[in-house]
């Protein structure tokens, strides 16, 4: 009875905001200094790397765990109401130092930073903003990084639609077949597609065996061989079909399933009014799926934002197929301008955002 | 439930206590007894360093990095101290990196003192005359060399390496059979390209596709063409900023250039060609049977892009004339590059690898296998191992002016940047004072 009574009351103590407050920091920076130590102590080691890297995998991933379930051991002391307001924070603790130290801190260094010079010493107002927004270069490679936000969702989705249509009416067999196809390039990395473009694009003197495949369908028909990568500004297209080869396939798979989720009875029932297959698809299928259709444009859109990959394997940006994740890299690593590097990181965040928070939105909408 | 929860937990502890054993054990063991003591030597002053590592990071990678290493290996016999080499392809982005993530390497092999500059103002790299004589630096080499590894009144590192540019290589049977003679002026060499388009030949073979760094090729022909038509102090004035890109002296120098590249009959596949060729690729003409082209100005290290499997000697399918000088006032001037090594740990052992570095047997192993030309002013003429290597290093060595690329000095943003960029634009048409204008748009103000 009396120990009942004393219960109750810790876990009203327990209940009390400021304790709460107090136990779901102090998880944090014991997680911290768990991490920190372990950074410090395989930092300082001078064992062989091997050693080096498994102990990094034991600590980072078993070091958690421990910490954890010490949490774990000293809430569960607590009385039972105690523990179910205390528990979330140690769930919670550990991810929001992870999050705080690798995505949180990085973020704001990088806002702060593109606000400073080339060193990110000292600091000068709007200038790297002004410079991405009216150097001859960055037009440029804004232009195309338009390019590529404009052609890849649109191209890749309305491929990626009507192959899923016409699919849908095949048989079985050759359905799975053609779906495979299609979706093959999506198993591809970035870097591994572009290596075979470069192969498809390769440009040889004329006179000379055209190794390229598009050169040698080219001078068969009795053209010069093109340098198809340094044609601006048609080159952008070129290594935009890149990205819609890959994309492709993506925005097939889920438009698929949501176009064979369309009830059947809807599509007779649009027949049986005299609506023939165009206006099914338009005026039906379409408008059924227009919400798949969005979600999987804004997740293409986000991809095409960060473009890098395609850029770097085939052009570097060279010949004006510059975008602006690239220009970025090359700011920050190649011309060493911290400042500039960080506004464009900073431009290209804040051109994600309204997208993600509307991909959001319509994620909360549709629970 | 507890006590299973608690079982992973003692687990934990145990791993963690074996492996911090193991880092223990680990512990580099003592060397064994060498027959010369580690102190008998002349670079770690009489200390005993044996069993020291030092760790040298830097861009060049296979073979290259092979030869270093063979390089080192008197040093490692000889002292005990372990030097480890490790290339990467992606030198430039990761030192920054490296160096501002405060996880520096002991030693960084520059191949662009404007890279090490930009880390020298960064107060990365550490003096080397806190601990070198400046006389002995200017014994071991050449006053030019000094003057470029010397930034903000600090000796940021020490030559290892040199590449001498201004090389013309020519397809020696085609030569020979038509009787052409090596020009050794300009108009000459512009004779000899016009006779050769009669005979129905193409003169030159040029490409400059070289991925991130496209356009380096095209910078360095201007850099030659300048050193040719103005004088060394217009040069370096034009590396540090004071002189524009767009100033005659630029502009004469691209029209030098632009005589033979934008001629169309000249250039192999003409300026689609020049674009999209790889560099490397670029010599592959000359060597063909029979040979697609005549000419191709590149710095030595080309021989080692020659395609496999193809049987080439050097000096009778393939060999090299000096680019010819334009101007008789500024003589016979030497465009190079090469690798100098900037110092970013300081530690005893690691002072002993610079001063190993500063002596051309440090070189040695490297030099005899092939390619490799010296800066040190100590490294005997013959220990080069053919005639054509004792002939670029002689070519060096006589040159009226040595000068260090241009481009790998000017900030990078400009250097690897908006110079490589603009000669791109200007080839593919754009007009060269806009050009010249927006390259010294990006020059940076600070």
């Amino acid at each position: 009875m009396i120990e009942q009574v004393r219960n109750s009351r810790l876990a009203e103590i327990f209940a009390w905001t400021p304790l709460r407050i107090g136990v779901s920091l102090v998880v944090p920076v014991v997680t911290f200094l768990v991490l920190n130590w372990s950074f410090q102590f395989m930092r300082a080691a001078a064992a062989p790397r091997a050693v080096i890297a498994v102990v990094a995998l034991v600590v980072g991933v078993g070091g958690v765990w421990a910490l954890f379930l010490a949490m774990n051991q000293l809430v569960s002391q607590f009385p039972i109401r105690a523990r179910d307001t205390l528990l979330p924070y140690v769930f919670v603790g550990p991810a929001l130092v992870v999050l705080m130290v690798y995505i949180i801190l990085p973020a704001v260094r990088t806002v702060s930073l593109s606000f400073m010079g080339r060193r990110g010493e000292e600091f000068i107002g709007l200038g790297n903003y002004v410079f991405a927004l009216t150097d001859p270069g960055m037009i440029i490679t804004l232009r195309n990084t338009g390019l590529w936000l404009l052609l890849v969702p649109a191209v890749a989705v309305t491929f990626g639609l009507l192959i899923a249509v016409i699919a849908d009416r095949m048989s079985e067999f050759w359905e799975r077949i053609a779906k495979s196809f299609i979706f093959m390039p999506m198993a591809i990395s970035f870097v591994g597609a572009s290596i075979i473009w470069r192969f498809i694009y390769f440009y040889q003197p004329a006179g000379f065996e055209q190794i390229g495949l598009l050169n040698a369908i080219w001078t068969y028909f009795g053209g010069d061989p093109i340098g198809w990568l340094t044609w601006r500004p048609w080159n952008n297209l070129f290594l935009i079909w890149i990205m819609i080869w890959m994309q492709t396939g993506f925005a097939m798979v889920i438009l698929s399933a949501a176009v064979k989720g369309v009830p059947s009875a809807l599509l007779d029932a649009a027949r049986i009014d005299g609506a023939g297959e165009i206006r099914v698809f338009f005026n039906v299928i379409i408008p059924y799926v227009s919400g798949t259709i969005l979600t999987v444009t804004t997740t293409i859109l986000i991809l095409v934002l960060k473009i890098f990959d395609v850029v770097f394997v085939m052009t570097s940006g060279q010949y004006q197929t510059g975008v602006v994740a690239f220009r970025m890299y090359q700011e920050a690593f190649i011309f060493r301008h911290f400042g500039r590097g960080s506004a464009l990181a900073t431009i290209l965040f804040l051109a994600v955002l309204p997208i993600m928070i509307r991909n959001m939105k319509e994620m909360r909408a549709r629970r | 439930m507890r006590r299973y929860a608690r079982a992973p937990l003692v687990l934990m502890v145990v791993l963690l206590t074996v492996f911090a054993l193991l880092f223990a054990a680990c512990e580099p063991a003592e060397p064994d007894v060498e027959a010369t003591a580690p102190t008998d030597n002349p670079w770690t002053e009489g200390e005993d360093l044996s069993g020291t590592e030092v760790e040298i990071f830097g861009a060049f990678v296979d073979t290259d990095a092979q030869n270093f290493q063979e390089s080192m290996q008197p040093f490692i016999e000889q002292t005990g101290i372990e030097v480890r080499y490790e290339g990467s392809g992606d030198f430039e982005a990761l030192i920054t990196v490296r160096a501002e993530g405060a996880d520096p390497p002991d030693i960084a092999a520059f191949p662009q003192p404007g890279l090490m500059y930009d880390l020298i103002e960064g107060g990365h790299v550490i003096d080397v005359l806190d601990f070198m004589d400046r006389d002995y630096l200017e014994q071991q080499y050449a006053e030019d060399w000094l003057a470029i590894a010397e930034h903000d009144g600090l000796m940021g590192g020490v030559w290892y390496r040199a590449s001498v540019k201004s090389l013309v290589w020519y397809a020696k049977p085609l030569f020979e059979q038509e009787g052409y003679e090596i020009p050794e002026t300009w108009d000459e060499l512009v004779a000899l390209s016009d006779q050769m388009v009669a005979d129905g030949y193409n003169p030159w073979s040029i490409g400059i596709e070289s991925a991130g760094a496209t356009g380096w090729v095209a910078t360095d022909w201007i850099e030659d063409i300048m050193l040719r038509t103005a004088p060394p102090e217009a040069y370096d004035d034009w590396v540090t900023g004071d002189l524009p890109f767009a100033s005659d002296e630029i502009r004469r120098a691209v029209g030098y250039m632009s005589e033979i590249w934008l001629n169309e009959d000249y250039v192999l596949g003409g300026t689609t060609s020049i674009l999209t060729v790889p560099f490397g690729d670029a010599i592959n003409p000359l060597v063909m049977d029979p040979p697609r082209a005549a000419m191709h100005r590149q710095a030595q290290f080309i021989i080692a892009f020659l395609p496999e499997g193809v049987d080439v000697e050097i000096g009778e399918d393939l060999d090299f004339f000096y680019f010819p000088m334009i101007d008789e006032q500024y003589g016979e001037p030497v465009l190079t590059a090469g690798d100098v090594f900037g110092m970013m740990e300081d530690r005893p052992e690691v002072r002993a690898v610079m001063r190993y570095l500063t002596q051309g047997e440090s070189t040695r192993a490297w030099l005899e296998y092939g390619g490799f030309v010296s800066p040190h002013e100590d490294t005997p003429l013959d220990w080069y191992p053919t005639d054509l290597d004792r002939g670029i290093a002689e070519i060096m060595l006589n040159a009226d002016t040595v000068r260090f690329d241009a481009s790998d000095m000017m900030p990078g943003a400009v250097g690897t940047g908006s110079f490589w960029t603009g000669m791109v634009d200007y080839i593919q048409g754009d007009d060269l004072d806009t050009v010249l204008q927006r390259i010294d748009d990006s020059w940076p103000d600070d």
